[in-house]
């Protein structure tokens, strides 16, 4: 579009450009992993003690999230939480990533039937929406973290693939690689040494989006109660536990809904800084 | 016509554009002042990054977000075409002033029909209903000489051949009547042959429109053509102008004189001289000194250049310069009369071939991209390859190389038949074939130093480890005139023609055979260019390699080949001595590929063998002969049967139904009254 | 354009195929013993072995699989344990209505993120963009049960003013029921609209910067007319695409949405299925929601073909 004298200038300062949310989603993040490395000794009280003399309690300077129906503290659990969703989620986007890059590595390196036929069953599995996919396996193969572990990658791996296969056939045509194969290199150096470090940007965006969904998979799990089972104290499944108390002590949902919107925002923010950081 | 007609139509006056970049602020075009009269055509020249079309945007008050028009003015019809309004600005637009571009692939809308594009200039600028305005879009596209303008206007882009897009981006500038129009490289990214059509269609063109023109290239030789006068610009300055007469007869500038020299004329041989490069790279225009741009670079610089910056200055009557020794500038050819040292001649008859291909053919599903080859090369030979875009050129060189193993026929290395796939060959096989690629930007892997990149290649090639594989590394980067410490450099840190001496010398690696060079200066700047070429014959005199040379550029392959091949959509049609296959008898398609190389020298260019049609896809190949659809001497036999090879005797060989002494005859006819000279492109091809 | 519609459909055949396949495996070979999943841990194993017996289980896992298949296709889909109904009209009815939530959600999600796309593009980087990239990114994930809760609070309960069940009373009048669907539809419209409105926006961006786009400008067309004649054309076609992915994210919102707002649908369905191990029943809601992705995605991709003279045309690239 046409730029006239005075529509140019005062652009912000291109260089340190998404730093800023970058930072203050990591802030929000290390937050989190902090409380929930020393829950311990943070929470005021241990997150299952039951306490039928404080049942259902609205925030109060002695409970300051107030308590569930069990009397349990709000404030406790919720930071205990945390441990849960902060294990499973990055577990989760790791292994999808490692299984995402080796399938969308080989897929764009090997080619032709084999690309079609890999690509066809994992066109296949993204067919299912992911929490259906999900909450079918987990059905079979029985709630607990390694589980939900297991299927969230294993549901997020197709999708990372697709996002590398892509990046990969790109530089896969480039004449550097065609030089690698004129010395003889084999598959492995070449998908590797060439083409992974040139696949690295858009792989780490997809793995911090990713952690995002990531968040938002274990913690609807949780809700429908096939993530974590209680009494652990896992954000999700206290939304769904206290749901029955939305009208009469909604701090029991607000809060746990508020700590999963609060990391969800965070890694959102630092994925977006991110971004805007590796791509010029 | 709006403005009184005896003003000047544009006039640029001490015009400064700026671009805000990351860090910092660059003067992509800075002080530049010129007047272009109605009805007159001005060339702009210069190598890439030296500002052009940051000029042509700014004529069209176009520049991209970041980028400002900081100083100066830019006047059309006498009026500031940076204080118009948004209305205003658009009748100039389109109505006005018009602009065609480089690149047909994308400048057409790809979801409307091109006779809707066209006709829509006409109901916006001419007030013309939907009828009228369809009639008028097919009446220009008949004007521009596009085939069957009838069943073209109902077309989406997608359906159109790269030169008919440019036609109809060409039809629909013309469509207003402006007063100006501005083209940006508007052949650059087309085949000689197209390109020779459409700017016939322009000289024709002029003839009938009052229309002036800003053209800008980086081919002297079609500035010639086209244009009346020319200015060159160096480092976002115009540092010479002048009539076309003046400045190709008598260059006023040591930058001008030396891009002449950086050129081979058309029939220069690599025996006769060696090119004269030009030093150095051009200014970072972000930190620029006091002194003249060029003094870096300039041949009869003094001491006055390095504290001064020189302004345009008069060096004729109508010849300005940026120099303050303008009347020094060597003439061109001065400083570049150097003998060359012996080219070593290579036997072609004797011994066995070091490579040699049978019959070789690849094909995808029913498209055959390369049919029936036969081909042999000799130790220390080079061999130039030339055709379209299309005509399989690349393709061949992958097979050679084993990156696409062929479907039909044999390689054979020494006499020796080798795999099909380059996974399948020796380490020795492997060795002996290397290639170089054409795009600077993709040949190195951006996330590896020039030490690995080269390390590694020392290491599988010549399997040399530790301390004797980094010395290895260094020699090689010494070869290729590179300085050791880029060892340490990422290839975002390097040059286009750096990154091209790395390509290089990674191919030198394993002491190869035969290196395959496909479009290895494309990419680059003519200066860059010739320096390359240099490397290239100094590097052959200390390995005895041979050559496979792919070009688009006639001149360049004439300079440096021994033996030319000709190919026509996946067939070689002609094979021969390189001077053999620039003299008649020629294969009529290698006739029209050498009319179309844009001529120097002031007679009226002679028209070129107009190829019509596009060449046809490689699935809707023809029967009989190949080029049957497009050859001007076709008839009936050549519908039919394919054509058989003739020996025009010392190994060139002609595939053709016409009979050598026939074809002789009129391609003498027609070349006789013509004086052959060199394409002078100084830029680069995209 | 027949043979795009031909090898479209072909390729939906081979989709559900494998999906089905999935499905079966899933259900069938993964380590876990049906019968004891539906028995629970405590039933004595010689009433585990009667029911796999029953089930077939102990037949050859490809027999098992025709059989399977051949009853899917002639709509035999099993009967369901916890209802004691069949499976198949069980489905269909409460597919239905779940199609009333996700087709109102559409209408309203697809106009808002394209015409906001469209809109930050043509500012990009203005104050507008900016605030709306960032919390739409920011929010992207979010759990459709957080917003949900944020949603019922606010509005359910602290404004008291809208109902926060899905499901209307019998009999109620248009008004009410569109009154119970604001909040279930506002919480799909939330789930999905950061990415439907970032990928408009980021095709938008790209026509805008395209040669054809300056072509346009430079020929002195006004700003609205390279919008409506040039450019928008060739922006929506991607999103197009991107509206028939959303319909699996649609789908997988509508588990919770609907089990959050209680509303009868196909999502508090699978759920209720998946927490009670009815298996004939969580199989044959898998099979019928990929049927409906998979028909969605089918319908984005022959729209597409059809506003793409490319592939109208019968040629894809050449
Ligand atoms: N949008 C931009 N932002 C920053 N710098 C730019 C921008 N566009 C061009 N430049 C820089 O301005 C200078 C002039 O560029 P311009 O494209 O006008 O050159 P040119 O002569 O047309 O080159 P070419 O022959 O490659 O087309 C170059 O250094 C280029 O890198
Ligand atoms: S002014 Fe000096 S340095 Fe510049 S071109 Fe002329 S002689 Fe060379
Ligand atoms: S064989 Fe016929 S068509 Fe082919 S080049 Fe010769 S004259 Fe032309
Ligand atoms: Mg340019």
């Amino acid at each position: 579009m046409a730029v006239t004298l005075t529509e140019a200038g005062g652009r912000r300062r291109a260089s340190r450009r998404g730093v800023v949310p970058l930072a203050v989603g990591l802030l929000m993040i290390l937050v989190w992993v902090v409380t929930a490395l020393g829950a311990d000794w943070i929470a005021p009280y241990p997150p299952a003690d039951i306490d039928f003399l404080a049942i259902s309690q609205p925030p109060s300077p002695a409970h300051w999230f107030g308590t569930d129906q069990l009397g349990r503290d709000i404030l406790s659990r919720v930071i205990h939480g945390g441990t849960y969703v902060l294990t499973i989620a990055p577990a989760a986007t790791l292994l999808g990533l490692g299984l995402g890059a080796a399938i969308g590595l080989a897929t764009a390196w090997f080619g032709s039937w084999f690309d079609e036929a890999v690509m066809r069953v994992l066109d296949a599995v993204m067919a299912f929406p992911i929490v259906i996919l999900a909450m079918l396996a987990l059905t079979f193969l029985g709630a607990g973290t390694g589980n939900v572990v297991l299927v969230i990658g294993l549901v997020f791996a197709p999708l990372i693939a697709r996002t590398v296969r892509a990046a990969a056939l790109v530089e896969a045509r480039k004449e550097y690689v065609m030089a690698a194969q004129l010395r003889g290199e084999g598959s492995l150096h070449i998908m590797a040494m060439e083409l992974l470090p040139n696949v690295r940007g858009p792989l780490i965006v997809e793995g911090t989006v990713r952690l995002g969904y990531a968040v938002f998979t274990s913690a609807t799990l949780g809700f429908l109660g096939l993530g974590v089972q209680p009494p652990t104290p896992d954000w999700g499944l206290m939304v769904s536990e206290n749901q029955a108390l939305l009208t009469t002590a909604p701090w029991t949902v607000l809060f746990p809904a508020l700590a999963i919107a609060w990391v969800v925002v965070a890694i959102g923010l630092a994925a977006d800084g991110l971004k805007e950081y590796l791509e010029p | 016509m709006t403005a009184s007609s005896t003003g000047p139509l544009l006039e640029l006056d001490n015009v400064t554009i700026s671009y805000q970049r990351r860090r910092d602020r660059v003067d992509a075009v800075r002080g530049v002042s010129l007047i272009i009269q109605p009805g007159e055509a001005y060339g702009l020249v210069g190598e890439s990054g030296c500002g052009k079309s940051t000029l042509a945007m700014a004529v069209m008050r176009h520049l991209p977000r970041n980028g400002i028009l900081s100083g100066g003015q830019v006047l059309f019809e006498d009026r500031d075409l940076f204080r118009l309004n948004q209305a205003e600005l658009r009748r100039v637009r389109g109505g006005r002033i018009a602009m065609v571009y480089q690149n047909p692939e994308s400048a057409l809308n790809p979801t409307l029909k091109v006779g809707e594009q066209v006709a829509e200039v006409f109901r916006l600028h001419r007030a013309l209903r939907h009828r009228p305005a369809a009639e008028a879009a097919l009446d220009m596209l008949r004007k521009v000489r596009i085939a069957e303008p009838d069943r073209v206007v109902g077309l989406y882009p997608y359906q159109l051949s790269g030169g008919m897009r440019q036609r109809v981006v060409i039809a629909m500038a013309l469509a207003a009547d402006p007063a100006l129009l501005v083209l940006d490289e508007p052949t650059t990214a087309l085949d000689a042959t197209v390109q020779a059509d459409i700017l016939d269609l322009f000289t024709d063109l002029r003839g009938e429109m009052k229309a002036a023109i800003l053209f800008i290239s980086h081919n002297l030789a079609v500035v010639q053509q086209v244009c009346d006068r020319i200015g060159v610009m160096y480092g976002g300055e115009l540092i010479e102008q002048g009539t076309v007469a003046e400045v190709f007869k008598r260059p006023r500038h040591p930058y001008t004189a030396a891009l002449f020299d950086c050129i081979p004329d058309f029939g220069v041989r690599k025996s006769d001289r060696r090119l004269a490069g030009i030093a150095g790279g051009v200014p970072d225009l972000a930190a620029l000194g006091t002194a003249c741009l060029y003094e870096p670079r300039c041949l009869i610089s003094r001491q006055l250049c390095r504290v001064e910056h020189p302004d345009l200055m008069r060096a004729g009557s109508r010849h300005l310069s940026r120099c303050f020794f303008h009347a020094e500038t060597p003439a061109p050819g001065a400083a570049a009369r150097v003998r060359p040292e012996a080219v070593p001649v290579p036997d072609v008859t004797a011994g066995i071939p070091l490579l040699s291909l049978h019959g070789v053919g690849r094909r995808y599903g029913r498209a055959h991209i390369l049919k029936d080859i036969d081909l042999e090369i000799a130790p220390g030979e080079t061999f130039g390859l030339v055709g379209e875009s299309g005509s399989g050129k690349s393709t061949l060189a992958k097979v050679i190389s084993g990156l696409v193993p062929p479907s039909a026929g044999t390689v054979a290395l020494a006499g020796e038949r080798v795999a099909g796939q380059v996974g399948k060959r020796t380490g020795r096989q492997r060795r002996d074939v290397q290639m170089v690629f054409q795009t600077p930007d993709t040949t190195l892997n951006p996330r590896k130093k020039v030490a690995s990149i080269l390390g590694r290649a020392v290491r599988v090639l010549a399997g040399l480890g530790g301390k004797r594989k980094r010395d290895r590394s260094s020699a090689l980067l010494g070869d290729v005139q590179l300085p050791v410490e880029m060892l340490r450099a990422t290839p975002d840190r390097l040059s286009g023609g750096q990154r091209q001496r790395v390509a290089i010398a990674r191919a030198f690696a394993g002491d190869p055979r035969l290196v395959i060079l496909d479009e290895p200066t494309s990419a680059l700047d003519v200066s860059v260019q010739a320096s390359i070429l240099n490397l290239l014959l100094d590097l052959q005199r200390e390995s005895q390699a041979a050559y496979l040379f792919i070009s688009h550029d006639l001149a360049v392959v004439r300079y440096l080949s021994d033996r030319i091949g000709v190919m026509y959509l996946g067939e070689l049609v002609e094979v021969g001595p390189t001077e053999r296959v620039f003299r008649p008898p020629f294969h009529p398609y290698t006739q029209a590929l050498i009319a179309a190389v844009p001529r120097l020298g002031g007679a009226a260019p002679e028209r070129p063998v107009s190829l019509d049609k596009p060449a046809p896809g490689p699935s809707e190949r023809p029967e009989g002969c190949p080029f049957q659809t497009r050859c001007p001497r076709a008839y009936d036999r050549c519908r039919a049967e394919a054509p058989p090879w003739r020996d025009a005797g010392e190994g060139h060989m002609i595939r053709c139904w016409v009979a050598l002494d026939a074809l002789e005859a009129s391609q003498s006819a027609a070349l006789k009254p013509r004086r052959v000279q060199a394409p002078l492109p100084i830029g680069r091809r995209p | 354009m027949l043979r795009f519609f031909g090898r479209r459909l072909l390729l939906l055949g081979v989709t559900l195929v494998v999906a089905s396949v999935l499905i079966f495996a899933i259900t069938n070979v993964l380590p876990g013993d049906v019968g004891r999943i539906i028995l629970g841990p405590f039933a004595p194993q010689d009433a585990v072995a009667r029911l796999n017996a029953e089930l077939g289980t102990d037949r050859p896992i490809v027999i098992r699989y025709v059989d399977w298949l051949t009853g899917v296709a002639r709509g035999d889909w099993g009967r369901s344990y916890a209802f004691d109904t069949a499976v198949f009209p069980l489905v269909v009815e409460r597919l239905g209505r779940s199609l009333t939530l996700a087709v109102s959600g559409l209408v309203v999600l697809v106009p808002l993120a394209v015409a906001a796309g469209v809109a930050a593009a043509r500012r990009e980087g203005g104050i507008f963009d900016r605030v709306l990239s960032t919390v739409s990114l920011a929010f992207g994930a979010l759990p459709e049960f957080v917003t949900g809760v944020f949603l019922i609070l606010v509005f359910g309960i602290w404004l008291g003013a809208l109902p926060i069940q899905a499901l209307p009373p019998d009999g109620a009048g248009p008004l009410t029921v569109i009154a119970h669907l604001v909040l279930p539809v506002g919480c799909l419209v939330l789930l999905l609209f950061a990415y439907l409105f970032r990928m408009t926006r980021a095709s938008m961006i790209e026509a805008l910067a395209a040669d054809y786009t300056r072509t346009a400008e430079l020929k002195g067309l006004p700003q609205r007319t390279v919008i409506w004649h040039h450019v928008l054309r060739n922006a929506l076609l991607p999103t197009i695409t991107v509206i028939g992915a959303q319909i699996g994210w649609l789908v997988g919102g509508l588990v919770v949405v609907e089990t959050l707002f209680k509303y009868p649908g196909i999502g508090s369905l699978i759920h209720f299925a998946a927490t009670n191990k009815d298996i004939p029943l969580l199989v044959g809601c898998s099979l019928a929601i990929t049927f409906v992705f998979a028909l969605g995605n089918l319908a984005a991709d022959l729209l597409y073909a059809i506003l793409n003279p490319r592939v109208r045309h019968g040629r894809h690239a050449h």
